[in-house]
Parts: structure tokens; sequence; C-alpha cells
């Protein structure tokens, strides 16, 4: 299920403007990542880069390699849909497709796959809502439309929208920034059941929530605005949160800079 | 009355709280001045629906009075002899008829178009070309009337006989000729004329999808068309219906170019391509000069019916788009 991604000298570029330089890490399968560092250092940048979500901008573009269990998925042949079915994203504000149910909006996926079977349909959106912790909040409406539950239960939707394709690995794109303290337990619960079954990356700046939910996090700093945001330190998440290696990253931690 | 408002305004700031004595006063009167002037301008707009209504009314009723045929299922239109008779069938037929065609050829294009323009083009590509679209809607009727009428029928006439050697089979094809001032020519100019219209008010439509709903449609996999389909064409719905619907206004009301480029035969037909076919408003235009107060009063008669084929087409628009809309949020 889980795949390994392998980050290798990654710039990214919107325009001329080189947002993220030479970034290299590994990401462990059935692992939680955290992303961390202070805003504008790149971090939902290189998250995009990792599904190819980054080029959908216009004139963006990216550099270097991205290898998902030693497969570049910025070779030429690739099929960038492909590539967006095996990693699934979850983005910032909740997004449910406003115009359809819950139900629709957590089949949408397998539905642009050509799933047409009922049956089949209705299973994997009982999965993914389960999957979701959300199942028992809307089993008796999933007809309604998903724009109408609470913020956090819309994200929830838009979780299971991303694992009713069953991808390998979940972006997570500060998930909860836009939730309250309640509905933000209930996500980070939740990622600890699906690191079992998927690769997680998450931004968060949250430094609290990279220490609960992740178990190795990546510290990215920028010099000035301006700069492009670099990797400073990537390690466990004990380590950087007791006993960091870069002075920068203790620095961020500990509050005195960012 | 201050207590109900406070309720009614959450955003006032003496909602949240703070020190202090509410404040009272000059507030709610801005607030009450601005709805009765809201709900004035708004029943202005219906006491001159009514009013143009009671007035075509009022100046049809002594036609239909004198009118020796049935003035609903009667073909021909001899309003200016005596006594009388004439019928809105043909005429409304024809309405209808030219608009539909006009829709079904133009709006897929404008549609396309506009998509084009919105999620495909080069950006400077596609402002150039919708400074075209844009153009093509500020050219009066009368000169798509003439160009219709002078120098499109030859090639009008050569499609037709093109349909009929290969689709004769199809009745709306039948006809042998001879070929020119057809249903065909007249839906194909008003086509032409409401493609601007719906493109333009349809990339407007286009343009509001939010983007973090394409984005998701995006990062589920699905390729641009797939996008479009998942999240830009089912949220712009009740605007592409507002935009065909605009559209369609446009067609049934359009006088000079069809009273130019139709047949003006008063025929119930679907033979789309031969001599034929008429409208209301191209009646009225061809008419009114020569009309006598009888005929006169008929052709205002035959403009209510106008006014209430309109009426219903935009009744139906507003049931759909209101159908649908506790899935439309905020776009409907
Ligand atoms: N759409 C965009 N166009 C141009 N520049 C952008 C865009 N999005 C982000 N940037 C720039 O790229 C840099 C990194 O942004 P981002 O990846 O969003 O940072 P973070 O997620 O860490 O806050 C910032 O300097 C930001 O201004
Ligand atoms: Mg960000």
């Amino acid at each position: 299920m889980a795949k390994r991604i392998e980050a290798v000298n990654v710039s990214a570029y919107y325009g001329a403007f080189r947002a993220i330089d030479n970034i290299s890490m590994t990401i462990e399968p059935k692992s939680v990542t955290a992303l961390i560092g202070p805003s504008g250092c790149g971090k939902s940048t290189f998250l995009r880069s990792i599904n190819r979500m980054h080029e959908v901008l216009p004139g963006a573009k990216v550099e270097g390699q991205l290898l998902i269990d030693g497969q570049n998925i910025y070779d030429r042949d690739i099929d960038v849909t492909a590539v967006r079915r095996t990693i699934g994203m979850v983005f910032q504000r909740p997004n449910p497709f406003p115009t359809m149910s819950i139900y629709d909006n957590v089949v949408a996926g397998l539905r642009l796959n050509g799933v047409r079977k009922k049956s089949l349909l209705d299973a994997a959106c009982e999965k993914a809502l389960r999957g979701a912790n959300l199942w028992n909040e809307v089993k008796d409406r999933l007809n309604r439309p998903g724009a109408g539950l609470s913020g956090g239960q819309q994200q929830r939707l838009c979780i299971a929208r991303a694992i009713a394709v069953e991808p390998q690995v979940v972006l997570m794109d500060e998930p909860c920034s836009a939730l309250d303290p309640i509905s933000t337990l209930a996500i980070e619960d939740l990622i600890a059941e699906l690191k079992n079954e998927y690769t997680i990356v998450i931004v968060t700046h949250n430094m609290q929530q990279a220490a609960r939910v992740s178990d190795r996090t990546g510290f990215f700093s920028i010099d000035k605005t301006g700069e492009p945001g670099r990797l400073i330190e990537y390690d466990d998440t004990a380590k950087i949160f007791t006993n960091p290696s870069v002075k920068r990253t203790e620095d961020y931690i500990t509050g005195r800079f960012g | 009355m201050s207590q109900q408002s406070l309720t009614t305004t959450p955003a006032s700031p003496s909602g949240a709280g703070g020190g202090g004595a509410l404040p009272r006063g000059s507030r709610f009167g801005a607030e009450r001045a601005f709805r009765i002037l809201a709900t004035a301008a708004g029943s202005t707009v219906l006491v001159i629906i009514v009013a143009i209504a009671a007035f075509l009314i009022a100046k049809a009723i002594p036609s239909l009075r004198a009118d020796s045929e049935n003035f609903l299922t009667f073909k021909d239109w001899f309003a200016n002899e005596s006594p009388p008779t004439f019928g809105i069938a043909a005429l409304a037929f024809g309405t209808v008829v030219t608009s539909a065609l006009a829709l079904i050829m133009a709006v897929p294009v404008a549609l396309g178009i506009a998509l084009c323009l919105t999620h495909y083009a080069h950006r400077r590509v596609a402002s150039t070309l919708g400074f075209f679209i844009d153009l093509l809607a500020a050219v009066p009727s009368v000169v798509f009337g003439l160009w219709g009428r002078d120098y499109f029928r030859g090639p009008v006439s050569d499609l037709s006989t093109f349909l009929h050697d290969n689709f004769g089979w199809i009745p709306i094809f039948g006809s042998k000729g001879p070929y020119g001032a057809s249903i065909l020519l007249g839906s194909i100019v008003l086509a032409i004329m409401v493609l601007p219209i719906v493109t333009s008010l349809s990339r407007e439509v286009f343009l509001q999808t939010p983007k973090h709903n394409e984005e998701a449609a995006l990062a589920l996999g699905a390729t641009r068309w797939e996008m479009i389909r998942t999240a830009v064409l089912p949220y712009g719905k009740p605007g592409i219906i507002a935009a065909v619907m605009l559209g369609l206004g446009r067609a049934l009301g359009e006088t000079i170019a069809l009273a130019l480029t139709l047949g003006a035969v008063y025929n119930v037909s679907f033979d789309l391509l031969g001599i034929s076919g008429n409208t209301i408003a191209a009646n009225i235009a061809l008419k009114f000069a020569e009309a006598n107060p009888t005929g006169r009063s008929a052709l205002i008669a035959s403009g209510l019916v106008l006014f209430a084929i309109t009426l219903v087409v935009n009744v139906t628009a507003r049931a759909i788009v209101y159908r649908r809309r506790e899935f439309l949020g905020g776009a409907a």
C-alpha cells in the first residue's frame, strides 16, 4: 500500500522566482512526516511538488527528481493523473464540491476512475467515511449537500474523498488551520489511524501538532523574504523537539525565531 | 424595534460585547430608510411589468373581439380585412422553433468557446478572442439581417441541398427546394447573434469557479476535461441557465434580422429547408406600417403572446435554478 518518497534536489519556481531550493529528503512508508517552518518558507510548495500539483499554477515549474518507490514522477512518460491518484491531497481550507452530496463527494474520485457500479461505490463510500471517522455522523444524510457540514466535518469529508481512491500517500497542507480545537483533535486521531495504511506528509505551523502526530519532522526556513526556502534539518520528531542538531531549528522551536 | 434589529444584525459591533451601554438610534433609521428604498425599487419593476401587460391587454381586446377565426389556432394573418381573420399559431410556432434551433446551435459552441477562453487558451490568446466575441455582440441586428439575406443565403442554400441529398429521409430535411429564406437560414443567423451573449456571460460564470474546487478535482487525478465536468460545469449551472435564458430572450424578441431572413410564410411545419418561417416579432415589424387600427390591435395581441412566452421561459428557468438551490450554496 504505502510507498517511500525520495526527493532528490527538488527546486520549485513560480515564474522566475525560486520558492524552494534543492530539497532532498526521504520519507518512509507508513509513517507521518511533519513539515514545519515559518510561513513563506516553501512548505506548501514542496508538498504540492510531491503530487505534481505545483505545476497547475501558470508559470510554475519543478526541477530535480521525486521518486515514489524508485520511480521518478517527473519523468516525461509519466501520467500526471495516475500520480495524483496515487498521491492524495487534503487542502488547508476544506473544499468539498459545493454542488455535490456527501455521497457524491466521497465517490467523486472513483467515478473519475470509471467506477459506475452502485454496490462498489456504496461500499467504498462507507469504507472511506468510516476511515475518516465521519460515518456515524453522516450515515443518515448521505444525499445532503457536503457543504452543509461543519468545518471539521467538511475537512474529514475531504479526507474521506482523498482516501476513497485508496492512494498510497496522503499529503495534508495545514489541514487543521481552519478548524476549532475539537475538530483538530478528531483529525489528529484520524492521522494516527491512517498511518497504518498510508504514508502521510503533513504541513503544519503548529509545533505541538507536529510533535503529537509525526514520526519524523522536517524544518524548513528562509534566510529572508525573496530567498528560496531550504530544508534546514530533518530527523526523528523526538530528536528535533528535544535535541535538534542545528541552531536555527532550536531557535525556531523554542520560539526565538519565526 | 432596536431589540429586534440587534438580534438580526450579528455583525453589529455592540453585539460583540465590551463595556458600556448599547448604542441606540440613528443606525437603525438609516437601515430602515434603505429597506424602504429597496422595497420601492423592487415594486417599481413589478408595477412597470403589470402596467405593460395591462396596456397590451387593453389594446389587444378590440381586435380579438373582431377576429372571426380562433386567435390561438388560426395560422394566417389577414388583420386588415373585414371581417379580420388572424391567428397566432404559425407565428408562435415559428418564434419558438427558430429560437430553439438557434440555441441548440449556439449554446454548445458558446460554452465550448467560453471554456476554451477560461480553461484552455493561453491568457493572451484568450483576451484577444474574447475581444472579438464582444465585438460581435456590438454588431446591430439589421447588419446581421442584411448580411444573412444578401450573402449568407447562397451558402445556406448549398448546405440545404447537401442536407437534403444526404439526409432527405429525415422529415426536417425533406424539402426538395427551392431553398433560400428558410427556418435554417433564420435560425443560423439568430444563432450567430446570440452566440456572443451566451459566450461572454458563461465566460464570466466559468471564471467564478472557486480555484480550490478545481484543485480538489485535479488532485483526485482528474484530467482537465474531467475537472471541468466535476467542478466547473456543476458549479456554473445556474449561471449557465441564466446565460442561456438571456440568449433565448434575445432570440425570442429578435425582429429585423428574422424579418429579413425568414420566408414570411404563415405555416406550421418542421421543414427547415424550404422557403418558410415567420415569428411574432418579425411579423410585427413587417406589418406595422400598413396596419389599420384593427391590424395594429391584432399585432399588439401577438405581442402579448410573445410577452407570455418570454414569461413562461423565465419562470421555468427560475424554477430549475431554485430546485437545486441547496446544492449551490453561494452560487445560486
Ligand atoms: N501562487 C504563487 N505565485 C507566486 N508566488 C507564490 C505562490 N504561492 C506561493 N508563493 C511564494 O512562494 C514562497 C513559498 O510559499 P509557500 O510554499 O506557500 O510557503 P508556506 O506554505 O511555507 O507558507 C513564498 O515566498 C510565497 O510568496
Ligand atoms: Mg502554506
